[in-house]
C-alpha cells in the first residue's frame, strides 16, 4: 500500500468494517453511560429520572467498592506474578533437549482447554475441600489440622486457581519465544565464559522480553474481569473478602437489580482499567518497539 | 600462547562418523585455514576445537594441558560465528565487553581493553549502537573486537565473511590478515572458498568427508598436490585432469595441467574455442574438441583475441604437469 491512489482505496474499502466495529463497540459503550445517569432498578417500576452523578457516588462510596479495587489489583498482580515466573521457568526446562517433552508439553498446556467454571470447581471441591480434597487428605497423612483454603484465604485461593489456568498461556508463549533464540548466540556466550545462569540472566531473559510484555498484557485484559472462578468458589465472600470490580457490578445489577449503580460500576471499572493499561505501557510498552 | 594438537580426534553423531579419528598440530601463531567441500565436516572440527561438540574419541591439547574435558570457556579460546551472534539488546560497547564482564575485569581495565579494540577496528564512532544498526561490515567487525579483547590463545573463525559482499569480502580479508600480523596469534579459520584459504593462510588443512587430504602451506598444495582431490580444489580456474592415451603417454593414469601452465598458440593440443572470459589482465579460454577432455580450461595472460569457434593450438608446460596414479594419488 504505497501509493497515494491504493491508500485512498483501501481506506475506502475497510470503511464498513470500521463503522460496524465502532457500532459494536460505542453503542453498548454509550447505552452503559446513559444508564449510569438513571435512577433505574428493576425492583422498582416506573420512571427512570435522571439523576446525574448520582449511581457514581453511591457506587464509589460503597465500603464494598475500594476492597473491589485491591482485590482486583491483587488478583491481577499475583496472576502475574505467578504465571510469568512460572512460565519462564517451565518455558526454560521445557526448552531442554530430554525424553519426552512432546508428552510433557501436551500435558502443560492442557489445563488452558479445561473452562474456567469446571476447574474451579475441580479445585475447590476436589482439592481445596477441608473435608474431602486432597490437600486435607495431604494433611491429614502428615497430621496437620485441615487447612479451609477457602475461607481462611479466599483470595490466595483464587488466585491460585486462576494462575493455574493461566500458566500454560504464559509458558506456551515464552515457550515458542526461547524456541527462537538463536543458538549461536547462547554458544557465543558460553564461549565468552557466561556460566549457564549468566546465559539465563543476560542473554536468554533479554530475547523474553517482548514475549513477557505480550503475556503480561494480553493476561491484564483478561484477569481484570475475572468472574467465573470468584462466582463458583467463593461467592465473593466470605463477607466481600474475595469480590473484585466485575463481581461487584454483578452483585448490583444481577442481585439487586440496580441497572443504573452497576452502568456506574461498569464505566468505574472501564476507567480503571484503562489507568492500568495506561501505567502498563508507560512501564514496559517500550519493549514492543522493535 | 597458543599451540593446539589432536590426537585421533573422532567425531560421531548417532552411527554416523562425521570425522574418522584425525591428527594435526597446529602451531602457535600459526594462521591455519579448513578448507573442504560443503558438509566435509570443517565446522564440526572447529568446534570440537573449541569445545561446543564433545570428542567422541582421542584427545585435544592446547599448550600441552589437555583439554578434552574442558567446557569451551577455559580453553582460552574466542570464536567469531559465520551469523556474528551479536547480543542483539546489547550496545557494541557491551557486546565487546561481555566477555571481561564475564571475567569479573574491572572497570577501568574493561573500558581500556574494549576502547583499544575499538580504536583498532574503526569502531569507535558506533560504540553506543546496537548490532540492528550496523552494516554487516561493523558487525563482523564487532564480532572481531569481542573476540580480541579477551586475549585469547587462538582465535577460531567459522566462514565468518560468507554474509558480505564481495568488495567487502576482500577488505575484510585483508584486515583480519592484518589483525594476525599484529596479534602474532594462533589463528583457525573456516572457509570453503579457496581464495581466502590460498590468500590467508600459512598452512592449509583440506578436509574431504572428515579426512585430512593434504596439510601444507598454500605453494606447497599449489605446486606438489598429493592427490587428485587437493589439485582440483586448490587453484582457480581448476585444474584439468586429462585420462586415458594422453596420459598413458606420460606413464600415468591421469595428468593434471593448470590453465595457467598452458600456453596458446602452438604445440601438440588442438580444439576449437567455446566461452573466453575477459578479465583484462587474462583471458580464460574454454577449449572444446581437443579429444582429451571435454572441456580445457587455458588462461593467457593479457588480451588475446580469439572468437567463439576459432580453432587454437595449445602447449602444456612439461615441467608443470602432475601425474597421478589409478588412486589418484600423485606420481612423483
Ligand atoms: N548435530 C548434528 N547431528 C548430526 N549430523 C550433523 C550434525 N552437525 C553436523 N552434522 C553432519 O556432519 C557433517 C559435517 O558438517 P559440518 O557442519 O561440519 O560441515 P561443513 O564442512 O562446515 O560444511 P559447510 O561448508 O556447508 O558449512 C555433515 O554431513 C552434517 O550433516
Ligand atoms: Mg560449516
Amino acid at each position: 500500500m504505497a501509493t497515494q491512489h491504493s491508500r485512498a482505496a483501501a481506506r475506502f474499502m475497510i470503511a464498513p468494517s470500521v463503522v460496524l466495529l465502532l457500532a459494536w463497540m460505542l453503542i453498548p459503550l454509550g447505552m452503559t453511560i446513559w444508564f449510569s445517569l438513571l435512577r433505574y432498578n428493576l425492583l422498582m417500576p416506573g420512571e427512570n429520572p435522571f439523576v446525574g452523578f448520582e449511581n457514581y457516588s453511591y457506587f464509589l462510596s460503597d465500603p464494598a467498592f475500594q476492597t473491589a479495587v485491591i482485590n482486583t489489583l491483587l488478583l491481577v498482580g499475583g496472576v502475574l506474578l505467578i504465571t510469568v515466573c512460572g512460565g519462564i521457568g517451565l518455558a526454560v526446562l521445557l526448552d531442554q533437549p530430554m525424553w519426552g517433552t512432546g508428552i510433557v508439553r501436551i500435558m502443560v498446556i492442557s489445563p488452558f482447554f479445561v473452562m474456567p467454571t469446571v476447574s474451579a470447581l475441580v479445585w475447590k471441591n476436589m482439592f481445596m475441600n477441608p473435608v474431602n480434597g486432597l490437600f486435607a487428605y495431604v494433611a491429614d497423612v502428615l497430621g496437620l489440622p485441615a487447612y479451609d483454603f477457602l475461607t481462611a484465604a479466599p483470595l490466595a485461593s483464587i488466585i491460585g486457581i486462576v494462575s493455574w489456568q493461566w500458566l500454560p498461556f504464559a509458558t506456551l508463549i515464552l515457550l515458542t519465544a526461547m524456541q527462537s533464540l538463536d543458538s549461536e548466540q547462547l554458544e557465543a556466550a558460553e564461549m565468552d565464559g557466561a556460566s549457564s545462569w549468566s546465559r539465563f540472566y543476560y542473554i536468554k531473559l533479554p530475547h523474553l522480553a517482548r514475549a513477557i510484555t505480550v503475556v503480561i498484557l494480553i493476561q491484564t485484559i483478561f484477569l481484570l474481569s475475572i468472574f467465573a472462578e470468584i462466582y463458583v468458589t467463593t461467592a465473593g465472600g466470605p463477607g466481600n473478602a474475595s469480590i473484585n470490580l466485575t463481581y461487584l457490578v454483578f452483585q448490583e445489577s444481577l442481585q439487586r437489580y440496580d441497572v443504573g449503580t452497576a452502568s456506574a460500576g461498569g464505566v468505574v471499572a472501564i476507567i480503571l482499567a484503562n489507568i492500568v493499561a495506561i501505567f502498563l505501557m508507560r512501564m514496559i510498552g517500550k519493549n514492543l518497539d522493535a | 600462547m597458543g599451540r593446539i594438537t589432536l590426537e585421533k580426534v573422532q567425531k560421531k553423531f548417532g552411527e554416523t562418523e562425521v570425522i574418522p579419528p584425525l591428527d594435526l598440530t597446529i602451531e602457535d601463531g600459526e594462521f591455519v585455514v579448513f578448507v573442504g567441500p560443503s558438509g566435509c565436516g570443517k565446522s564440526t572440527l572447529l568446534r570440537l576445537i573449541a569445545g561446543l561438540e564433545d570428542v567422541s574419541g582421542g584427545d585435544i591439547k592446547i599448550d600441552g594441558t589437555p583439554a578434552t574435558d574442558l567446557p569451551p570457556a577455559k580453553r582460552r579460546l574466542a570464536m567469531v560465528f559465520q551469523s556474528y551472534a551479536l547480543y542483539p539488546h546489547m550496545t557494541v560497547r557491551k557486546n565487546i565487553a561481555f566477555p571481561l564482564k564475564m571475567a569479573g575485569m574491572d572497570e577501568a581495565e574493561k573500558t581500556r581493553r574494549v576502547e583499544r579494540a575499538a580504536e583498532v577496528l574503526n569502531l569507535t564512532n558506533f560504540l553506543d549502537r546496537r548490532p540492528g544498526q550496523l552494516s554487516g561490515g561493523q558487525r563482523q567487525r564487532v564480532a572481531i573486537g569481542r573476540a580480541i579483547v579477551r586475549e585469547p590463545a587462538a582465535f577460531l573463525f567459522d566462514e565468518p565473511l560468507s554474509n558480505l559482499d564481495a568488495a567487502l569480502r576482500v577488505g575484510m580479508r585483508l584486515e583480519i590478515s592484518e589483525l594476525h600480523e599484529r596479534l602474532k596469534t594462533t589463528m583457525i579459520y573456516v572457509t570453503h572458498d579457496q581464495v581466502e584459504a590460498m590468500t590467508m593462510a600459512d598452512k592449509i588443512v583440506v578436509l574431504r568427508a572428515g579426512h585430512i587430504e593434504q596439510v601444507g602451506s598454500p605453494l606447497d598444495l599449489y605446486r606438489t598436490p598429493r592427490n587428485r582431490f587437493v589439485a582440483e580444489f586448490i587453484g582457480s580456474p581448476k585444474m584439468n585432469v586429462i585420462d586415458g592415451e594422453e596420459a598413458a603417454h606420460r606413464d600415468a593414469h591421469a595428468i593434471g595441467i593448470r590453465p595457467e601452465h598452458i600456453d596458446v598458440g602452438e604445440g601438440q593440443w588442438e580444439g576449437r574455442v567455446g566461452v573466453s572470459e575477459h578479465l583484462g589482465s587474462d583471458t580464460l579460454f574454454h577449449v572444446h574438441d581437443t579429444g582429451l577432455a571435454d572441456v580445457i580450461t587455458v588462461r593467457a595472460p593479457g588480451e588475446v583475441n580469439y572468437k567463439s569457434g576459432d580453432a587454437i593450438r595449445l602447449s602444456p608446460q612439461t615441467d608443470k604437469i602432475h601425474r597421478f596414479d589409478d588412486k589418484g594419488l600423485r606420481i612423483a
